[in-house]
C-alpha cells in the first residue's frame, strides 16, 4: 500500500472516530427528555397539521393530551372518535365517543334564485368583497361565491359549483376541522352533526332581513314566517331576527319542517325519497341515483 | 402666479385629469325632500344616542341625538316634521346602519337660529364657548374624514398647536363643492378662520388652495388682505395635495409620525376643511347646527350637473334627478371622487355630513381592466406619498404574512389610491391593502386586549 | 413593451448594417423561437393562459440575439431561446417571477456550452450579404485580453484598435446589438424621455465602470485601457440601458438601483482587468440580479414621518 493511501485511511478514520465520539457526548449532554407517549400519540394522529383541534400542529396536540388530566376538552376532528379512543388507551384515560361532525353550507341562494343587483369587479376574494360591499345581490348575508372556503380546505372536501355559485361539501372527505367556517366572512358555514346514516336537516339561510326584503332578494330565503317553529313537534326550531334555526340536539329528523317551509329554505340531506302520490302542491326533485360522494339533496319546490 | 410660487410635497403623488366640469356652477338649493333618513353614526367615534321618540315633532336644527362619549358628535334634524321610525338604512359602505327617518312637514326652523344672509364679523364668544358651540352644533370633518371638530380643538395634555391649516385644496378630480364655497362664501370663511384661531389661541393660519382654482386664491387674498394672521398659499396641482399629511408637509415641511402615534397635533398643526370652517362660522355666529352641506353632482353624461346645498339625509336619488336624471349609459355611481370614492350599490342612500360629491361614470368607463402579474416596475413605489411599497403589501396581504406586513408599515397607508391608479398591470393593490389593514388592526386589538 | 422594442431598433439597424443578413436571421430566429417556446410551455406544460401577446418574449428574443455573434449557428440560437424562456423565465413562474435576466441566462448558457461559437466574431462590414464566410476577427476587448496574457500592455496594442469615433459609431467586432454606443444611447434617451426607465441604473453602472477603470488607468496609464475605451466596448452600453434596467430583475427604489448599478460596474471591471474572460457585463448583471432581494430589503423608500 502506498504511503499516501495509508496515511489517508488513518487520518480520515481518526477524524471520523473523533467526530463520532464528540457527537455522542454532545447528544447525551443536550438530550431533550420527552415523554415517549408524545411520540406514540403523534403516530396515532392523522398528521394533517390542520389546526382543527385548536393547537398548532399534531405534535402540539399530542403534548397537550399528555399534559391533560382528562380528554373531554381535547378532540381531533380529523381522526375522530376512533383516534381519540387510541389516544385514551395510550394515556390510560377515559374518553367519550363524539358524534362525527360535517361542514354545512347554510345558503341556498344560487345564481338562479338570487339575482345580481350590481356588478363587483374588485379583488376576487370573499374577504375583500365582504369588506368592500355587503353583497352584489339583494341579500347582505348570502354566499359571495369567490371560494375562500375552497382555498383554505386541506382535505379537498369543498368545491364551488359553477352552475349554482354555491360551495358543496364532500361529506366523505370533510373532517370538520373548521377551516372553512373561519374563512367564510359571512359565517355561512357551520359544523353540524353528520346524523344517523348521514341524515341531517338544517336551515339553508342566514339572512336576517325582514321577510319581504329577504324574499325579494332570494327565492330560497328564510322569511321568518315561523311555520316551521309551529310544525316542529319537538320544539327544536327557534326564530330570531327573522331567521329560523334548528337545534340539532333536539331535532329528531321527522322532516315536518321541510314539508311546511314555503320557500324551500330548510334543507334535508341523505334522506331516502318519501313515497307520496304526486299532487299539485308538492313536487319532489331528486338528483341522480348513481354512485356519488355528493349527498342526496331533497328540496320541496312549491308552485310560486 | 407662476409654478415657482406653488408649494408641494416632495415624495410620490400622481396627476389625474381634473375634469372640474361644475367649477362654474353656482350653489343651488336642492328642494326639500319628502323625508330624510339621518344616520346616527356619520362621524368617527361612537354613534350619537337619540333624544327623541317616534311620533315627536321636530324643527329644523333641533337636536335629535346627542354625542355619546368624548369622541362622538351630535345629530340635528335637517328638516321639520314628524319622527317616523328608527330603521337600519344602507349607507355608502353598502351596509345598513341605524338611522332616524323624519317625514318632512314645511320648513320650520328652531328658535334662535339666525337665517339672515348678513355677515356677522364680530366674534363675541370666548374660546371655551366657541368650542362648546361647535360641539353642540355636531360639526365633524366635512372633507370626508368625519372626525368631531371640537375634539380637534382640545389638544391633549402636553401637545400644543402652532398652526391652523385650512384645506381648500380639493385635489380629487370632478369635485367642486369646496371651490364654490370659497368663491361664494369667502367672507364667512375668513370669519370662520378667525373663530378657529380664537379657539386655538394662536394667530397663524394658512389656507392651502390648489393652483387650478386661481379665482378662489385671488378672491380669498382680497378678503383676507386686512387679516395679518391669515396667509393664502397656492399649491401645485398634484394628487393627494389635500390629504392632511401632504398638506402639512407642503405648508410647514413637517411630517406627521406614522400611526398609531401620528396625528397633526403631534407636529403642532390643526387641519380643517373649508366646508367645516364654514359650518363653524354658521354655528358660532348664526347658531345654526350642522345639518346640510354642499354636494357636487357631476359626470360626463348628466344634463344638469352642478353644486347643490343638500339637507343631510336626502337620498342620492333626488340629487341625481335634480341633475337631469340618471343617464341611460350610466355604469357607476361614486360617492366621492374617482380616486378615493366609494361605488354605491343603489341610489337610495342618504347624503351624510361627509359626502361632498357624487360622480356618475358611463358604462364603458365604469369597469376595471383585467389584472395581470406584477412586473415589478416599481411605479407604485415611486408614486406612494407615504414611502410604502404597495406591490409588497399586496403580496403580504394575499399570503397572510401579517408580521412582515406590520414591519412594512401597512397600517400607515392613507388609501389615496395613487398606487392602484398608476399600476400598468391593473392590480387591485388598494383592495388587498385595505383588507390587510383591517386584519392587522383586529390582530393588534386582540393582542392589546390580551395583555 | 412596444416602446422598448422601438428603442432597440437603432441598434438593430446598425447590427444589420455592420454584420449583414446573418444578423437579421439570428434576431428573427431568436424572437420566433422565444415566442414559440413560451407559447408551447404555457399551453402544454404549465397549462396556464397563454400570454405571448404581452411582448415580453419578443424582447427576450431580441436581447438574446443582440448578445450573440452573428455567425452563431442558428440551432444554437434556438437552444439559447429555449433556455432563456424555459429556464430563465417559465421555471420560476412566468412574467414577473424570475430573479435572473432571461436573455442573459440564455446567453451565459450558450457561452459555457459552446465557447468557440460564442467567441467567433465575424469581421465587421465584410461580406454582409453572404450567409457565412468563416472570416472572423477578435473584438477590441478580446485583443486586449490576449495581449495581457502575453504580457503586453494596452499601449502596445493601441495601434490595432479602432478609433474612438469608430467605437462610438459601431465600426467594430462584437455581438449583434452591442457595438454601437450611439444607437444604444439614442434608444436610451427615448426610453428616458418616455419614462420607461429612470437614470439611476445606466448612470451608476456606466459611471462606476468609468471611475473604476479610470482609477486603474491612472495608476498604470499604459497598461490598462482608458475609461472611454472601456465604456464604448463590449456590452456596457447594451447592458446598462437595456439589460440591467429590466423591471423584473432590478431593485425597486432609486437608492437600490444606484447600489445595483455600482455593483455591476465593480464586478465588470474586476472581470475585465483581473479575470479570465475579456468581458464581464453579463456575469456582473446576473450576479447582481441575485442580490436584488437583499437590496430591496436594505433600501426602503423614505417612510413618511420617520
Amino acid at each position: 500500500m502506498s504511503p499516501v493511501v495509508f496515511y489517508t485511511i488513518i487520518s480520515l478514520s481518526t477524524v471520523g472516530i473523533v467526530a463520532a465520539v464528540i457527537l455522542y457526548f454532545v447528544a447525551q449532554r443536550f438530550k431533550v427528555v420527552e415523554d415517549p407517549r408524545i411520540d406514540q400519540i403523534e403516530q396515532a394522529l392523522p398528521g394533517a397539521n390542520c389546526g382543527g383541534c385548536g393547537f398548532p400542529g399534531c405534535r402540539a396536540f399530542a403534548e397537550a393530551c399528555v399534559k391533560a388530566d382528562d380528554l373531554s376538552q381535547l378532540f381531533c376532528p380529523v381522526g375522530g372518535s376512533d383516534c381519540m379512543g387510541v389516544i385514551a388507551k395510550i394515556l390510560n384515560l377515559q374518553v367519550q365517543a363524539k358524534e362525527k361532525l360535517v361542514a354545512v353550507v347554510r345558503c341556498e341562494g344560487s345564481y338562479d334564485k338570487r339575482p345580481k343587483t350590481i356588478r363587483y369587479d374588485g379583488a376576487p376574494t370573499c374577504a375583500i368583497m365582504h369588506q368592500a360591499v355587503s353583497s352584489d345581490t339583494g341579500c347582505p348575508n348570502g354566499c359571495l361565491s369567490w371560494g375562500d372556503c375552497v382555498v383554505v380546505c386541506r382535505f379537498d372536501a369543498i368545491h364551488m359549483n359553477p352552475v349554482t355559485g354555491l360551495p358543496e361539501v364532500d361529506e366523505k372527505k370533510c373532517t370538520a376541522c373548521g377551516a372553512c367556517v373561519t374563512a367564510c366572512p359571512k359565517g355561512i358555514i357551520e359544523l353540524r352533526k353528520m346524523g344517523p346514516k348521514g341524515c341531517r336537516i338544517y336551515v339553508g339561510c342566514v339572512n336576517q332581513d325582514p321577510g319581504s326584503v329577504a324574499r325579494k332578494a332570494c327565492q330560497a330565503a328564510c322569511i321568518g314566517c315561523g311555520l316551521c317553529v309551529k310544525a316542529c313537534p319537538f320544539d327544536a326550531i327557534s326564530l330570531e331576527k327573522n331567521l329560523a334555526y334548528i337545534d340539532q340536539d333536539k331535532c329528531k329528523l321527522c322532516r315536518k319542517c321541510v314539508a311546511v317551509c314555503p320557500t324551500g329554505a330548510i334543507v334535508e340531506i341523505n334522506f331516502p325519497p318519501k313515497k307520496q302520490p304526486q299532487t299539485d302542491a308538492t313536487r319532489h326533485t331528486t338528483h341522480g341515483e348513481g354512485e356519488t360522494t355528493q349527498p342526496k339533496r331533497h328540496t320541496i319546490q312549491k308552485k310560486t | 402666479m407662476t409654478l415657482q410660487n406653488t408649494k408641494t410635497f416632495p415624495q410620490g403623488g400622481v396627476h389625474p385629469a381634473n375634469n372640474k366640469l361644475t367649477a362654474d356652477q353656482p350653489i343651488q338649493d336642492l328642494p326639500l325632500p319628502a323625508s330624510v333618513s339621518v344616520h346616527l353614526g356619520q362621524h368617527i367615534g361612537k354613534p350619537a344616542a337619540p333624544v327623541i321618540r317616534v311620533g315627536d315633532t321636530v324643527k329644523v336644527g333641533q337636536l335629535i341625538a346627542r354625542a355619546d362619549g368624548f369622541i362622538s358628535a351630535a345629530v340635528h334634524a335637517p328638516v321639520s316634521g314628524r319622527i317616523e321610525k328608527f330603521i337600519d338604512v344602507m349607507d355608502q359602505t353598502g351596509y345598513k346602519k341605524p338611522a332616524v327617518v323624519i317625514r318632512t312637514d314645511g320648513d320650520h326652523w328652531q328658535e334662535g337660529i339666525d337665517l339672515s344672509p348678513d355677515l356677522v364679523t364680530d366674534i363675541k364668544a370666548d374660546g371655551e364657548t366657541i368650542i362648546q358651540k361647535i360641539a353642540d352644533a355636531g360639526i365633524i370633518g366635512m372633507g370626508g374624514a368625519g372626525f368631531p371638530t371640537h375634539v380637534k380643538l382640545r389638544p391633549p395634555e402636553g401637545k400644543t398647536i402652532e398652526y391652523l391649516l385650512i384645506n381648500g385644496v380639493e385635489c380629487e378630480p370632478f369635485l367642486t363643492s369646496d371651490h364654490r364655497l370659497m368663491l361664494e362664501k369667502g367672507h364667512e370663511l375668513v370669519v370662520g378662520i378667525k373663530i378657529l384661531l380664537k379657539a386655538l389661541r394662536i394667530n397663524k393660519a394658512m389656507i392651502g388652495i390648489e393652483d387650478n382654482k386661481k379665482d378662489a386664491i385671488e378672491l380669498l387674498r382680497q378678503h383676507a388682505a386686512a387679516e395679518r394672521q391669515i396667509e393664502i398659499y397656492p399649491l401645485k396641482v398634484w394628487y393627494p395635495q389635500g390629504g392632511e399629511r401632504q398638506l402639512i408637509k407642503s405648508l410647514t415641511q413637517r411630517e406627521i409620525p406614522p400611526p398609531p402615534k401620528g396625528l397633526p397635533v403631534d407636529v403642532g398643526c390643526a387641519v380643517f376643511n373649508v366646508a367645516t370652517t364654514l359650518a363653524v362660522y354658521e354655528a358660532v355666529q348664526k347658531n345654526k347646527p350642522c345639518m346640510d352641506r354642499v354636494v357636487t353632482i357631476t359626470g360626463a353624461g348628466l344634463t344638469n350637473p352642478g353644486n347643490f346645498r343638500v339637507r343631510v339625509g336626502t337620498f342620492v336619488t333626488q340629487l341625481i334627478e335634480a341633475a337631469g336624471g340618471l343617464p341611460d349609459n350610466a355604469g357607476k355611481i361614486l360617492s366621492g371622487g374617482p380616486m378615493m370614492g366609494k361605488a354605491l350599490p343603489q341610489t337610495d342612500i342618504p347624503i351624510t355630513k361627509t359626502m361632498g360629491g357624487i360622480v356618475i361614470f358611463p358604462a364603458n368607463q365604469a369597469c376595471r381592466k383585467p389584472s395581470m402579474e406584477c412586473i415589478r416596475c416599481a411605479k407604485c413605489v415611486s408614486v406612494c406619498p407615504l414611502g410604502l411599497e404597495p406591490y409588497l403589501l399586496m403580496t403580504l396581504s394575499e399570503k397572510g404574512l401579517w408580521e412582515r406586513a406590520r414591519e412594512e408599515r401597512m397600517l400607515s397607508c392613507c388609501e389615496c389610491a395613487c398606487c392602484q391608479y398608476i399600476c400598468p398591470s391593473n392590480r387591485p393593490l388598494l383592495d388587498y391593502i385595505r383588507y390587510g389593514k383591517s386584519v392587522l388592526t383586529q390582530m393588534l386589538r386582540a393582542e392589546k386586549n390580551h395583555e | 413593451m412596444a416602446k422598448v422594442i422601438a428603442a432597440l431598433m437603432p441598434a438593430f439597424i446598425v447590427g444589420a448594417y455592420v454584420f449583414g443578413i446573418r444578423a437579421i436571421a439570428v434576431t428573427a430566429v431568436a424572437v420566433v423561437s422565444a415566442v414559440g417556446f413560451e407559447f408551447l410551455i404555457q399551453k402544454f406544460i404549465l397549462k396556464v393562459p397563454v400570454s405571448v401577446t404581452d411582448g415580453s418574449a419578443v424582447i427576450t428574443g431580441i436581447l438574446l440575439a443582440f448578445n450573440l455573434p452573428s455567425a452563431i449557428p442558428l440551432w444554437m440560437v434556438i437552444i439559447g431561446s429555449l433556455v432563456a424562456i424555459g429556464i430563465g423565465k417559465m421555471a420560476f413562474g412566468g412574467l414577473g417571477k424570475n430573479p435572473f435576466n432571461p436573455a442573459l441566462v440564455g446567453r451565459i448558457f450558450l457561452l459555457i456550452s459552446f465557447p468557440v461559437s460564442m467567441t467567433s466574431w465575424p469581421k465587421p462590414l465584410l461580406h454582409r450579404l453572404a450567409w457565412t464566410d468563416g472570416i472572423t476577427a477578435a473584438t477590441p476587448l478580446g485583443i486586449f485580453k490576449e495581449a495581457a496574457r502575453a504580457g503586453q500592455t494596452f499601449s502596445d496594442i493601441l495601434p490595432q484598435m479602432p478609433t474612438y469615433w469608430d467605437l462610438f459609431m459601431g465600426k467594430m467586432g462584437g455581438c449583434i446589438g452591442e457595438i454601437s454606443a450611439l444607437a444604444l444611447l439614442l434608444g436610451g434617451a427615448y426610453l428616458l424621455w418616455q419614462r420607461v426607465i429612470t437614470w439611476h441604473i445606466p448612470v451608476s453602472m456606466i459611471g462606476s465602470i468609468f471611475i473604476l477603470t479610470g482609477i486603474a488607468w491612472m495608476i498604470h496609464p499604459g497598461q490598462y485601457p482608458d475609461p472611454v475605451f472601456q465604456i464604448l466596448t463590449g456590452g456596457v452600453m447594451l447592458g446598462a440601458i437595456f439589460m440591467a434596467t429590466d423591471y423584473v430583475t432590478s431593485p425597486m427604489t432609486g437608492k437600490g438601483m444606484l447600489i445595483f448599478g455600482a455593483g455591476i460596474g465593480l464586478i465588470t471591471v474586476a472581470i475585465r482587468l483581473f479575470g479570465a474572460y475579456p468581458e464581464g457585463v453579463s456575469f456582473a448583471i446576473l450576479i447582481m440580479n441575485a442580490f436584488v432581494p437583499l437590496i430591496n430589503r436594505l433600501c426602503k423608500p423614505h417612510r413618511f414621518g420617520e
